[in-house]
């Protein structure tokens, strides 16, 4: 199986010498969405049959759930999601004065988790981050993106930008090279997308389960056997803000469902 | 676990009528490995039933060729106001439920 | 320095033997033809299994083989005489051959139910309806399941 897809990767190669980096114009950016099969649209467009919504449910019900040694619930600060978290997500990652770098909002919430509820961080993709991620970006849904608009961000996206252009890994691709120069063909039976991180955390057929911008990176990472960095590393954060800023003014689609 | 059900809330007598229902679960095969070689134990949904006012309208067994999270729409026949009754059994005694109410006119 | 295609092949290669060693298992992979046939005489026993009737609807694009939306139909009235007491689905690849039984009534009102399957590999799904005569009849598809470029670690 690896050596067939690695047939397919070096012959895009072959067929694509001049690998210039060139951004995407911004009239020309598209959400993963469209580039889906019917089915798999009909799956997200309805709320009762998209299972992301699952997730969305869980996560409400943890936002009026008391935790830690503080004993306060999300609502307890934040009141009602629909209002106070509304457009919310379409800002991360966001910069935090304390830290004096951005955030995800995976770590915002166990920021907030640990700074006002006392209560121990969730672990990196388990069940009850994503359902709260999940909850508070679903209140985005159909926000306009506009990470990376603050200019204390300038430096890390900059920083993001670099790595997306990089070449890493025994393939020796960057990002670009496929989700800027080469969206559109095929890679194994699978279309390549732009890569726009309009609907995370998503439902990914193929993981049959939600998944945040960071496991779908890592992944890409392992495609071009490339070593990923780890949950919550400066270079993860730095590349989700990157494509969040390079996402700008799509809309948001919290949670989406993709191959 | 969560459950999405989706039921039209009013329907004309003796239209037929489309239910939806999604659950939670990881629907486990039992046929894969962990990366040191064990094999992780099936635990998957085995049945579902979908009552009406009492009655079973519907059936299911399931399989671990049934994907996670599993999804089922199936019709009725909207006969008179009252309430759906949706259980899910699994391995490891495993159970969950979940209701949905019409009206009937 | 730089990865040659040639270095980068031979080290693909190796991977692809490296991989393949844990298939050696003495617990079969896919399910056999004898699989599906024994599975589908265990709930027809002996009757005839006729062409017709029965629709399955899978996308002709398979996008991603752990999660496929299917839809078996019958054509029938679904009344009390002349109805669909059961739907039965099978595949002839996954390790096990069974997918879904559904039983249904007159108070149905239509023979149609969905779900979300997995299929391991392209193959023949097969679905069989068992009407209130007792008759049985089915409907077999071959799909094409495409692999996806990009997977997570190996497990």
């Amino acid at each position: 199986m690896s050596f067939w897809r690695a047939i397919s990767a070096a012959a895009l190669l072959a067929t694509t010498p001049a690998l210039l980096a060139g951004e995407i114009p911004p009239d020309a950016r598209r959400s993963g969405y469209s580039f889906m099969a019917p089915d798999t649209r009909a799956m997200q467009d309805d709320d009762t049959s998209n299972p992301g919504m699952l997730f969305v449910l869980d996560g409400e019900a943890l936002w009026t759930k008391k935790t830690g040694s503080a004993d306060k619930a999300c609502a307890d600060c934040h009141g009602d999601a629909r209002g106070s978290m509304k457009g919310v997500a379409a800002r991360y990652p966001a910069f935090d004065k304390a830290l004096a770098r951005p955030v995800t909002l995976d770590q915002r919430i166990n920021l907030c988790r640990s700074n006002h509820q006392q209560a121990p961080a969730l672990p990196y993709e388990s069940r009850d981050l994503l359902a709260l991620s999940a909850f508070v970006a679903h209140q985005s849904r159909g926000t306009a993106i506009t990470a990376g608009d603050d200019p204390q961000l300038k430096p890390f996206v900059e920083q993001g930008r670099d790595l997306f252009m990089q070449r890493e890994g025994q393939l020796n691709l960057a990002c670009t090279n496929c989700h800027d120069d080469n969206f559109n063909k095929r890679l194994a039976g699978a279309p390549i997308t732009q890569g726009q991180p309009t609907g995370y955390p998503l439902y990914r057929l193929e993981w049959q389960t939600l998944g945040s911008l960071e496991r779908r990176l890592r992944s890409c990472m392992t495609g071009v056997r490339a070593q990923a960095y780890d949950y919550g590393a400066p270079e993860l954060v730095a590349l989700e803000l990157y494509l969040m800023s390079r996402a700008h003014g799509l809309p948001m689609e919290t949670p989406a469902v993709r191959p | 676990m969560a459950a999405l059900i989706n039921v039209p809330a009013k329907a004309r007598r003796g239209e037929i009528i489309e239910i939806r229902t999604l659950t939670s679960h990881i629907m486990e095969t039992g046929f894969r490995h962990t990366a040191d070689g064990a094999l992780v134990p099936r635990d998957i949904i085995t049945n579902f039933t979908c009552r009406y006012n009492g009655a079973e309208i519907f059936r299911a067994d399931l399989f671990p060729a049934i994907a996670a999270n599993p999804y089922l729409s199936f019709f009725t026949v909207a006969k008179e106001s009252g309430k759906f009754e949706f259980e899910w059994i699994g391995d490891n005694g495993y159970s969950s439920s979940a209701s949905a109410s019409i009206t009937v006119e | 320095m730089p990865t040659t295609r040639r270095q980068f092949l031979n080290l693909a290669g190796s991977v692809s033997v490296a991989g393949t060693i844990p298939i050696v298992t003495l617990r079969p992979l896919e399910a056999t033809p004898a699989m599906l046939s024994a599975a589908i005489r265990n709930v027809v026993g002996e009757a005839p299994v006729r062409t017709g009737k029965v629709k399955l609807d899978i996308p002709p694009l398979v996008e991603n083989g752990n999660t496929v939306p299917m839809t078996v139909s019958v054509a029938s009235p679904m009344t009390a005489d002349d109805h669909v007491k059961s739907i039965h689905v099978f595949n002839e690849k996954n390790p096990q051959p069974n997918i879904g039984n559904f039983y249904l009534s007159p108070s149905s009102g239509r023979a149609q139910v969905s779900t979300r399957i997995r299929l391991a590999d392209t193959q023949k799904v097969v679905a069989i309806a068992r009407l209130s005569d007792d008759t049985f009849w089915q409907v077999a598809t071959e799909i094409v399941v495409t692999l996806a470029a990009c997977t997570e670690e190996m497990n």
